[in-house]
């Protein structure tokens, strides 16, 4: 099979390829935790390249939803003693969602960059909140004691402990929000988001309520946030108050930018080259976000499409894999 | 509680020493955006690097006045590095990247910082001659607190003088309304963006040098200066120098009071103050609405 036919079949079945190539990748990697890390920190990049790569909001405050989706499940489980999984799982997008629809609100007052900022600033705010809520978060300790209860399929009990178990949990949940979003992208929804992207003024002269198309991408983002978050939570038995801090925001503004912001796969490129290059870094030195800051400023100032946005603009018909036929 | 004046007034006063912070972060932010339309995200990382040159320049000369007047120098000097060689290939791009870059930057410098100051914060003496505290009849109050007021009125009025009063302000404020007639009338933009982006940092520069006997000096002080000075442009009303400084004074009593009275709530008003401004008031206190956005 050639690489353009090959290209092909991935464009035509991206949701599939995704599945089939995740399936494998705990095997590609050192280390399982990190396989499971790169999938939720993918899923936070994927929620965030909605808004930006596809709305073209910048937001500078992800974290707000990524940390709310985290204490929405720890708080379910850990606090108010929930049995069931699902449950926690659930409270922690929800909890994600409710904030997204109030601050997106405030945000969504400003334009352009202001609202990189505004969105930043109610991050911080946020933060600040769960720091000092320390009966309830736990403050900087963290909030502590998250159980990883095992889940019953038809009497088919899985627990999660196991860290491949829990990969591929967690996957089986990213594939729907992936398919999901492919769902969204194709909808007329989606088309009217990438058309706001490109020109606000226009799309609004269509009859189209630009801002009201914004909120709901801003808080469908923030759903896949804070999906992302609640499972990390699961994955780390404990929400760090640093889930809320600006460093959040910024790691996952740097993985959507490295893979390529606004193609279907870069934001799980970005993921896992920035995970596993800090991971490999980390054993040189310390200091390793100083490389990262590095590379992001290279990336910013020479490959402004990312890994995966300037790969499919080179390869045969490579186009075709990202761009619906 | 005892809320009595006597009490309430050093609050006050702290409150403003804490505003003039704010506002020299602002103005710089705000004169950068007015003319450039450059979010500068690492004006915070440059507020850090004006108290450590600070620190640097003093262990060097044993003078607090050579290198309170040195940092600045120094900081703005960095600032026209960056405006030269990584913010100028951006123009004519998305203004999200430039605010992506100077994010990668702040980074980069915060990292830089540890390695070469180490993680720890360092301190900071004020000099001998401020060290005391200055009896104001109805109060006393650190001298040297005193004197980072005077410091700031005296850098807003020539500041002030300087754009309103000279040819290079003149074409900065023109700049900022109409770049494009600026720039039929045969003058070279370039060397004021240049310029003016320097004095930007110069201005976060001397913050950070001002505020070094105060807080200390560590890696990421800077981090919450500049998400709070954005949040006083956000109110002031972004590109308008007075809303600046009203706005920053206005937050620094926000700090100053919330401290007095629930120390806990003090980081949280600065946000509450700035939802309430953006429900009345989109466009900020003194901000036209739908100035580049």
């Amino acid at each position: 099979m050639t690489m353009g036919a090959f290209s092909q079949l991935v464009s035509r079945h991206q949701v599939a390829a995704f599945g089939i190539f995740f399936a494998v990748f705990p095997f590609l990697m050192p280390y399982r935790s990190l396989a499971s890390q790169v999938l939720i920190f993918g899923l936070f990049a994927l929620g965030f390249n909605l808004l930006y790569g596809y709305t073209g909001l910048l937001s500078f405050g992800h974290a707000a939803y990524y940390g709310l989706g985290a204490y929405g499940t720890g708080l379910t489980l850990a606090k108010l003693k929930v049995g069931s999984l699902w449950l926690g799982l659930t409270a922690g997008p929800m909890l994600a969602v409710v904030g997204a629809v109030v601050i997106g609100f405030f945000c969504l007052r400003r334009r352009g960059i202001y609202f990189a900022m505004l969105t930043l600033a109610f991050a911080q705010l946020l933060y600040f909140v769960a720091f000092h809520l320390a009966d309830v978060t736990g403050g900087d300790d963290g909030l502590r004691g998250i159980p990883l209860l095992p889940i019953n399929i038809f009497g088919w009990k899985i627990d999660l402990e196991n860290s491949l178990a829990f990969y591929y949990f967690a996957l089986v949940i990213v594939w729907l929000a992936v398919a999901g979003l492919r769902r969204i992208l194709d909808s007329p929804f989606g088309t009217v988001l990438q058309a706001i992207r490109e020109n606000g003024d226009r799309a609004s002269a269509c009859g189209y309520d630009v801002n009201r198309v914004k909120h709901l991408s801003f808080v469908f983002s923030a759903f896949f946030a804070g999906l992302a978050g609640a499972l990390d939570a699961l994955r780390l038995a404990v929400v760090p108050v640093e889930s809320l801090y600006w460093v959040t925001s910024g790691q996952v503004v740097i993985m959507t930018l490295l893979g390529g912001a606004g193609t279907f796969f870069g934001p799980f490129v970005g993921a896992g080259t920035y995970l596993v290059l800090g991971d490999r870094l980390a054993v040189f030195t310390e200091r390793w976000p100083l490389v990262i800051g590095l590379i992001f400023m290279a990336f910013v100032l020479f490959l402004p499409k990312g890994i995966w946005g300037t790969l499919v603009g080179k390869l045969p018909g490579g186009q075709a894999a990202e761009a619906k036929p | 509680m005892d809320i009595s004046l006597a009490a309430v007034l050093p609050q006050l006063f702290t409150g403003l020493v804490l505003g003039m912070l704010f506002v020299l972060l602002a103005i710089g932010l705000s004169l950068i955006f007015g003319l450039m339309t450059v979010v500068n995200f690492s004006h915070g990382a440059l507020y850090m690097l004006g108290a450590y040159f600070t620190v640097f320049f003093l262990g060097y000369t044993r003078s607090f006045w050579v290198a309170l007047l040195m940092a600045p120098l120094m900081v703005g000097a960095f600032g026209l590095l960056v405006e030269r060689f990584l913010i100028r290939r951006l123009y004519g791009r998305s203004p999200d990247d430039p605010l992506l870059l100077t994010f990668g930057l702040s980074l980069v410098l915060i990292e830089t910082a540890k390695i070469i100051w180490g993680k720890i914060g360092l301190t900071l003496d004020p000099p001998r001659a401020l060290g005391g505290a200055v009896d104001l009849g109805f109060m006393s109050f650190p001298a040297y607190r005193l004197f980072v007021i005077a410091v700031t009125v005296a850098v807003l009025i020539g500041l002030w003088a300087f754009l309103t009063r000279t040819n290079v302000g003149l074409i900065i404020r023109a700049g900022s309304r109409d770049p494009l007639m600026v720039r039929a009338l045969g003058i070279d933009l370039n060397r004021v963006w240049l310029l003016v982006f320097g004095i930007g940092c110069a201005l976060a520069g001397l913050a950070g040098a001002l505020a070094g006997p105060m807080r200390g000096a560590y890696a990421e002080m800077g981090v919450t200066m500049v998400i709070e000075s954005f949040v006083v442009i956000v109110v002031g009303g972004m590109g308008s120098l007075l809303g600046a400084v009203l706005a920053g004074i206005l937050m620094g009593q926000v700090v100053g009071i919330t401290t007095y009275f629930a120390p806990k709530l003090a980081e949280i008003m600065v946000f509450v103050v700035m939802a309430v401004v953006l429900l009345v008031r989109p466009s900020g206190i003194f901000g036209e609405a739908g100035l580049a956005e």
